[in-house]
């Protein structure tokens, strides 16, 4: 596992999902995909959009709009998978749009504001004041918890 | 003897792997020694060597490592603080160990060499007061000292030709090294080739992680799934050249399939071979007298199912000699031998291992699981009337079932035979059980030889394919669009089936999957997919079914955990994913117990529309003027036979019919009409288990249910009674008896041949 302390990581990679600007760390990004064939998993929660053949593997491609309760408006835009590795496999984040990697100045970057809300408050780790504006780092590993308590029983 | 074998072999693997572990502690204890957790770790395994040496007869081995125990024991007690000198004596120690084993191993006795000095020293070290500043010297000394007495132990060793993987004295470098290098180039030669002539257990075997063999495993899945997709797109292609390349990879890859299998593979013998001491124990405390034999152990079955049926035949086993073999005055009076006898028998069968459990004991009390089951209200009162012998057997296998009087510490909890059945079905395997009054009961599990791949139905729903194992399937029914509507009942809100007559149960796969929220029988056709599994009989309506298709299993996401419906996903031929469903989850979440339920209860209240499949009759020409009923659960098949493929043997026909030799019985002669030739080549296979016969009649000619006026029959063998069907007379067959003819080989046709004999 990387840094998920205070220590702000070296390098993020950015997307997009409506409004908001996140960064994850560069190390535990796996790749970037355009919008893959995807089977819809019935019964799934709502976030869970689908399955991905990634090479013979079979990924969980989950839905950043729907992880933050966002309109699924986003229709016109093709949307991109993110491919993130997690302590048990990989898992694929669906964003609007996919940036540019940045190299962090470490003084711009401030631990996490507590006034955050639900959905963004345990995913969020620290945020980024880059030069396009305020950049969220969030933990992909937070991210890809859906349902993680009904499976602890 | 086997047995001894078997042990001393865990014996010296698991040592060989304590050694290296204890290389690594006594190293990791030199740099931290006041680690108290080390300490107790090497204080252990020492003491789990001494322990087994101890119930092997190897004094020198247990001499050794007690001495090795006293001046650990010393320090653990803090008495005496770890130094170097002690730890070289530690590693000397385990070198010494390595050298009793390694003779162990090649010649089966702890070899000639002699440890006495290394003895003193560890037990002088335990009472030697603390002299710091003498070890770098002493530790020199010492190993001076064990360097002779390693030399002197391996020349024993060798005196006695006895080759030995001894391994130089403790150098550190080496007592890290996690491989036993098996004979350096230096040896004398004749020895490095006897080594290689008597080859160790180590030497033809090797250790692999078994997450190693996962990761092949899931590679040759990956090729196996290429070739799938190379092999559609190359059907249509025209180039011959191209075409047997393709040919070759797909025999290639199912070899190498094949093969990585194999690496998963263990003998049967690796959960069997406990089973001498529990029957052992068990017997005593029930004061029976009972022999085990077992045969094919050496079948082999993949690492996973080997831990999954563990527990299983365990159960099994316990309550043969619980609940079967009876006591022996009890043997002697039935004039059986006192002791009972319990046989393991392992067979591999296509893609099944075969595992039987059979016990010469007392059988199931029919009677006493009827009531039970009754009294547990698993049955209704009307089903236990018409429920046949083999069918009340299979009640033990029902949730909450047992039959013990006394619960005893062995069986008879209530979670027996039916965590048996859910556990053997987990892994897509099948359990069933025959018995017979005073002569014993035979369990058969039926088991994959694999899990990784497994052949699955894929069908369609709702657009989207999905895949169903194939070991929880027994038919599937076109549900025809003229037909849909009169064979669909509803009781309540619960759909039906009437499959012959029997109420199916019905689930909508796309109302369950929540694709569409009514029980839609749309306008197009679809298929029901009977299900049986975990001890519940369903239908589940689809769209559509597609082939069977050996699919590889592969693992959902974390995110997904919630979903026990799915057992999985797999990737088809043309790469899109399809669903893997676990149908005894589908059917729980249906809550079709629930439906079950209002089934027999609208049954018991009507009475009219269920049949039950025992009440069922085939009817047959038996002769020109003679027609039967055979009841229609005894039958197994129906077959046609070439009249030119009937053999004799003695006096008794049979033909080989799926790999053995099918027993004829020509019911027109048992019922006394032996004058005409049997001609039609029609044959109904009947009974079940290892007696199986074909009876032999002129045509087959209907199923009904329409029985009446019977009147029972005494005294005519064959038939129980008579009935009335469509106006005419007919005979009703009594199966086990014709069995029974059948399976001691006297019944074919009887003419003046076999008259002669």
């Amino acid at each position: 596992m990387t840094n998920h302390g205070n220590q702000p990581p070296q390098q993020l990679v950015t997307f997009k999902t409506g409004e908001y600007s996140f960064g994850i760390d560069v190390l535990e990004v796996q790749e970037v995909l355009k919008r893959q064939q995807m089977t819809y998993v019935p019964l799934a929660p709502e976030e869970v959009q689908g399955l991905i053949n990634l090479r013979g593997h079979i990924v969980t491609a989950i839905g950043m709009r729907e992880r933050l309760h966002l309109d699924a408006s986003a229709d016109e835009i093709e949307q991109m998978n993110l491919i993130v590795s997690l302590k048990d496999g990989a898992a694929s984040l669906v964003v609007d749009t996919v940036g540019d990697v940045i190299s962090l100045d470490p003084t711009r970057y401030k631990p996490r504001p507590r006034a955050l809300k639900a959905p963004l408050k345990d995913m969020v780790l620290g945020v980024y004041e880059s030069d396009k504006g305020l950049l969220l780092h969030i933990a992909p590993e937070v991210v890809c918890k859906v349902c993680e308590e009904e499976k602890r029983d | 003897m086997g047995e001894q074998d078997g042990l001393l072999n865990d014996f010296l693997v698991e040592t060989k792997e304590g050694l290296d572990h204890l290389d690594a502690e006594l190293l990791a204890l030199e740099s931290s020694p006041d680690d108290r957790d080390l300490i107790n770790a090497i204080f252990r395994r020492l003491h789990t060597i001494k322990g087994v040496c101890g119930f092997l007869d190897f004094h020198k081995l247990e001499s050794v490592t007690h001495a090795g125990e006293t001046l650990l024991g010393e320090l653990r007690s803090e008495t005496l603080k770890v130094d170097d000198k002690i730890i070289t004596l530690l590693l000397t120690l385990c070198d010494a160990i390595r050298t009793i084993v390694s003779s162990i191993e090649e010649t089966k006795r702890e070899g000639d060499s002699r440890f006495d000095t290394l003895v003193a020293e560890l037990l002088e070290a335990a009472k030697a007061p603390q002299a710091s500043s003498e070890t770098e010297e002493l530790s020199l000394d010492d190993q001076f000292e064990m360097l002779l007495a390693q030399r002197e132990a391996e020349e024993a060793s060798q005196a006695t030709a006895a080759p030995s993987a001894v391994s130089p004295v403790a150098t550190r470098a080496e007592a890290i090294s996690p491989i036993e290098v098996p004979q350096s180039p230096t040896h004398q030669p004749e020895h490095h080739e006897q080594t290689q002539v008597k080859t160790g257990a180590q030497e033809t075997s090797l250790r692999v992680d078994v997450e190693l063999l996962d990761h092949l495993m899931n590679l040759a899945g990956e090729l196996v799934l290429a070739r799938n997709q190379i092999l559609q797109t190359t059907k249509g292609n025209q180039d011959v050249n191209f075409r047997a390349i393709t040919q070759r990879l797909n025999l290639v890859t199912s070899e190498l399939q094949e093969g990585v299998m194999k690496t998963r593979m263990q003998p049967i013998n690796t959960v069997w071979s406990k089973f001498p001491r529990v029957v052992r124990d068990l017997s005593m405390t029930c004061k029976k007298q009972v022999r085990l034999e077992m045969y094919g152990k050496e079948t082999e079955l993949d690492k996973t199912l080997i831990e999954a049926i563990k527990d299983p035949l365990t159960h099994i086993v316990r309550n043969s000699i619980d609940h079967g073999i009876e006591l022996p005055e009890a043997r002697l009076a039935k004039g059986k031998s006192a002791e009972g006898c319990i046989t393991m028998r392992a067979s591999q069968e296509g893609g099944y291992v075969i595992i039987e459990i059979i016990d010469d004991g007392g059988g199931l009390n029919t009677e006493k699981i009827r009531d039970r089951a009754l009294e547990r209200g698993l049955i209704s009162r009307e089903k236990a009337q018409s429920m046949s012998e083999s069918d009340i057997h299979r009640l033990i296998f029902a949730p909450g079932f047992s039959t013990a009087d006394t619960i005893t510490n062995l069986s008879g909890r209530g979670v027996g035979m039916d965590v048996v059945k859910s556990s053997v079905e987990k892994i897509g395997g099948h359990v069933d059980i025959t018995s017979h009054s005073d002569q014993g009961s035979s369990i058969r599990l039926k088991i994959p030889l694999t899990l990784a791949i497994i052949p699955a139905l894929l069908l369609s729903c709702a657009g989207q394919k999905f895949a169903v194992p194939q070991s929880a399937i027994t038919e599937l029914v076109q549900l025809g669009a003229s037909e849909k509507l009169g064979s669909l009942s509803w009781i309540g809100n619960y759909p039906f089936y009437k499959l012959r007559g029997d109420l199916l149960p019905l689930l909508f796969l796309s109302k369950q999957l929540k694709f569409s929220a009514g029980n839609d029988v749309a306008d197009q056709d679809k298929v029901i997919v009977v299900i049986d599994s975990d001890g519940s009989r369903f239908g589940v309506v689809v769209d559509a079914v597609h082939d069977t298709e050996e699919i590889v299993v592969k693992p959902l996401g974390r995110q997904l955990g919630n979903l026990p419906i799915y057992a999985g996903a797999t990737i088809l031929g043309d790469g899109q994913i399809a669903l893997i469903i676990d149908p005894a989850v589908l059917g729980r979440e249906a809550n079709i117990e629930r439906q079950e339920m209002a089934a027999s209860q609208a049954s018991a209240a009507t009475s009219g529309p269920t049949v039950s499949e025992s009440e069922q009759l085939l009817i047959v020409q038996v002769s020109s003027e003679v027609r039967a009923a055979i009841p229609l659960n005894e039958v197994r098949r129906l077959e046609e036979f070439n009249l030119r493929d009937i053999e004799r043997v003695g006096a008794s026909s049979v033909i080989q019919y799926r790999g053995s030799i099918l027993q004829l019985v020509d019911v027109a002669a048992c019922l006394g009409n032996s004058a005409e030739r049997w001609s039609g080549g029609h044959v109904v296979v009947v009974g079940n288990g290892d007696s199986v016969v074909g009876l032999q009649v002129q045509a087959i000619l209907d199923v009904t249910t329409q029985l009446t006026a019977i009147k029972p029959v005494q005294g005519k063998d064959g038939i129980t009674s008579y009935g009335v069907i469509q106006g005419k007379v007919i005979a009703l067959l009594d199966v086990d008896h014709l069995v029974k003819l059948g399976a001691m080989g006297i019944v074919g046709f009887v003419n003046e041949e076999s008259a002669a004999i």
